[in-house]
């Protein structure tokens, strides 16, 4: 708000002494293309949710079974995340070694996410909940659908951190390290995400 | 350390095959052409598709192939490519690759790799749209808004493999601009150089980052939009399908909202219109003052404006649904923020002409155009300012008054901008100037031309006449001078067609033969006139960044040698110190 009273005409003509006056937040770069990114996807789940909410209401909503798997899911999310933020306090401390176990734990749960949650879809399949047969059954293959395949490419991300981390001998760490906290960051952000859409579900 | 700094000292990867340097390039200014060229070579296919509406309307069975599905499907992909793939890109992926990293004092976009994506995300998504007029049913005719339950039934053209094509495409398309979008919105808030502030941008930087901040929020939006109405034609849920009998059969959907979609869809589709609009007041901002000799009157509520403007644009989509069958106090609400919204609107009008108003104004052809928009989105708002009213709009809605509106705000006054934007910036481009003559000739064609087509079509409106028919014989209610009105108008977009093929020609003759135009041929201020080489080289500088000292506006200041001061012009002893504005 005070960059904007500034009257760029008048003759004050200088140059700010250090670059860190100029930008307009001192975030690197990186972390703030993810941070606008998250804030897209925000609007993207928001979208959902509102629609979701709205169609609740109608009289022919039936909700659905909950498949126990479901739960063992969001576990397998949360140990995920917690893979991931223990990867990111690996990578800040410097050690290479917790960053490469901490990756593979957090890699590993979100791939069991996303396998159990075609094993849900299956079981629903089996029980009879179709895609078409009810719009509390639509919501849930769209919502699910939307938030896996996200996790997929967050999971895309994470290959590139494997390799990097271990094919190469010296790795840039800083780089590295960056790219570890950012994966944590959006592997939370998936997270709340999707224990607020499942609480959702739950509660109609 | 800040991104610029980071930057400078970062060692330049050249790219080193033909491959690379013009085809898979990470450069942004090669990206800017891909997507330009692009762009309008899509948009020459929905012009084409426009005459053969026109011919259709004016003389009535002139092809016998254009039967009422046939007069849909034109009306869709015209709409759908005009608004979406031509002017979308071209501000967006067009200018703003170009301009950005040039007016920002930057290498490049601060992710290349992902900018080169967007790119091809984005040709796919043109790919896939026009491969929807090759297959069983046609390209889908539901009208660029996509209603549902009608875009997915039988009786609607392409309802087969059209509408997924199309909807498919916008996925893609959607992709593309959030890639694109990210790197816009980083690069101005990351890699400023030394001394630019936020308040130092020149305007059209502001527009299109303001425009893409739109971008990011609104396209959501369609995307989820498309998203349910796929699940609904291929997957069979009734996300927007009510309970409906089609052509004798009671099908399996049932519980489904069609005004849900629109609420969806318009929720997008308001800030898309402020997407393609904020970028064009941006850049008719800096072609006048450059062109009149004087700095933009008002420069820090002309950034209010855009960011006002913008913020609103979220709160005013219902006055596309007044007709919807909506709650009528959704209607009240929704036409006070429209009417709000012209305020800051109308501020940026007085402000280009306060701008012009004891100008050194030179009328070359970029300014011509600009005055020519502030001309002709006066008058597409004032007519928006009726529509969005609801009960005038009653009467109005789904006339040729609206179709007379949207193409005045839409069709003609961005695309001045971008002709206008093309005549400016094309000799930094290149290094030649576009021939003038025929510049001229392109100008004067298009703005009479386009008058002549749309400001009688606003009494068609007037007249009741209603859009989205493939012909009006046989209604009583059409009076006969309506039709003598659609050849007049029929005759003048064909004659505004032709006009365009002077501007191409232009463009392809000026490259090989135009006059060399060195590197500031518009003694204009702001940073992309000042790189060591014209065209810039990959990496934009050489090996130091600009520095700023100034803003982009410093024209015809008193008391100095020349007209202009560039913004990396450091202070001199010689220079007075500027007065206040």
């Amino acid at each position: 708000m005070a960059a904007s009273k500034a009257k760029s005409w008048t003759p004050s003509v200088g140059v700010p002494e250090d670059w860190g006056t100029v930008k307009l937040m001192s975030l690197a770069t990186p972390r703030f293309a993810l941070r606008l990114l998250l804030t897209v996807l925000t609007v993207l789940f928001l979208l959902i949710f509102v629609s979701y909410l709205v169609r609740m209401g109608v009289y022919d909503w039936r909700p659905l079974s909950e498949p126990l798997l479901l739960w063992g899911n969001t576990a397998f999310l949360v140990f995920s995340s917690a893979g991931m933020q223990a990867a990111k306090i690996g990578a800040s401390a410097g050690d290479r070694n917790k960053v490469k176990i901490a990756l593979a734990v957090g890699g590993g749960f979100a791939i069991s996410f996303l396998l159990g949650q075609l094993w849900v879809w299956r079981e629903l399949n089996m029980q009879g909940y179709y895609l078409s047969t009810n719009p509390a059954n639509s919501f849930f293959y769209l919502i699910t659908t939307v938030h896996g395949l996200h996790l997929l490419g967050g999971l895309v991300a994470w290959a590139r951190n494997m390799r990097r981390l271990h094919n190469h001998g010296n790795i840039e760490f800083e780089q590295l390290s960056m790219s570890v906290e950012l994966c944590a960051l959006y592997w939370h952000f998936l997270l709340i995400v999707w224990l607020i859409l499942f609480g959702l579900m739950l509660s109609t | 350390m800040t991104e610029a700094a980071y930057q400078e000292n970062l060692p330049l990867h050249e790219p080193h095959s033909w491959w690379t340097r013009y085809v898979f390039s990470q450069d942004h200014k090669v990206i800017a052409i891909q997507y330009t060229l692009t762009a309008v070579a899509v948009g020459m296919v929905a012009l084409v598709m426009s005459w053969l509406m026109r011919l259709q309307i004016g003389f009535p069975g002139t092809f016998s192939f254009i039967d009422p599905s046939t007069y849909y499907q034109l009306v869709t992909m015209h709409g759908m490519i005009m608004v979406i793939y031509l002017l979308t890109a071209i501000f967006l992926g067009g200018f703003g690759n170009f301009l950005i990293p040039l007016m920002v004092g930057a290498r490049d976009m601060v992710f290349p790799f992902v900018n080169m994506l967007s790119y091809w995300a984005y040709l796919l998504s043109v790919l896939v749209l026009l491969s929807s007029l090759f297959v069983p049913g046609g390209p889908t005719g539901a009208g660029w808004t996509l209603y549902p339950p009608q875009a997915i039934l039988p009786g609607t053209p392409g309802s087969g493999a059209g509408i997924v094509l199309m909807l498919i495409s916008l996925a893609l398309f959607i992709v593309a601009a959030t890639m694109g979008g990210l790197n816009y919105v980083t690069t101005v808030i990351q890699a400023r150089t030394r001394g630019l502030t936020m308040m130092r941008l020149p305007l059209s930087v502001w527009g299109i980052f303001m425009a893409t901040i739109l971008a990011l929020l609104a396209f959501p939006a369609l995307f989820v939009g498309a998203i349910m109405m796929l699940f609904d034609r291929l997957l069979g849920a009734s996300f927007f399908m009510p309970a409906i009998v089609s052509m004798g059969q009671h099908l399996d959907h049932q519980g489904g909202s069609p005004v849900l979609f629109q609420h969806i869809f318009w929720f997008f589709g308001h800030p898309e219109v402020y997407i393609v609009a904020l970028p064009a007041f941006g850049i008719v901002s800096d072609i006048i003052s450059t062109h009149a000799r004087k700095n933009i009157f008002g420069y820090r509520i002309m950034v209010w404006a855009i960011v006002i403007i913008g913020v609103l644009s979220f709160i005013v989509w219902a006055h596309h649904m007044y007709v919807s069958g909506m709650n009528p106090y959704f209607g009240f609400f929704f036409a006070i923020t429209t009417l709000i919204i012209a305020v800051p609107t109308a501020i940026k009008v007085y402000n280009w002409v306060l701008t012009l108003w004891h100008g050194n104004i030179r009328l070359t052809v970029p300014m011509l155009f600009s005055i020519a928009f502030v001309s002709s989105f006066t008058i597409g708002g004032l007519t928006g300012l009726f529509l969005g009213n609801v009960v005038i709009d009653l009467p109005l809605s789904d006339t040729y008054f609206v179709v007379a509106h949207f193409h005045m705000v839409m069709g003609v006054s961005p695309i001045l901008v971008v002709f206008g934007g093309i005549y400016h910036w094309y000799p930094k481009l290149t290094g030649k100037m576009l021939n003038d003559v025929w510049g001229q000739w392109h100008f004067w064609l298009t703005f009479i031309g386009t008058y002549l087509i749309y400001f009688p079509m606003h009494y068609l409106g007037f007249v009741g006449m209603p859009r989205r028919y493939h012909a009006y014989d046989g209604y009583e209610f059409i009076p006969e001078s309506a039709q003598d009105l659609n050849v007049f108008i029929t005759v003048s977009a064909l004659m505004v067609g032709a006009a365009q093929f002077i501007f191409l020609y232009n463009m392809y003759w000026s490259y090989r033969n135009g006059k060399e135009s060195g590197g500031n041929p518009w003694k204009a201020t702001s940073l992309e006139w000042q790189t060591p080489d014209t065209p810039p080289i990959h990496g934009n500088w050489g090996p130091k960044l600009p520095v700023v000292y100034r803003w982009p506006y410093d024209y015809s200041v008193p008391g100095t040698k020349d007209d202009f001061i560039p913004q990396n012009h450091p202070p001199s002893a010689e220079e007075p110190d500027t007065p206040t504005a």
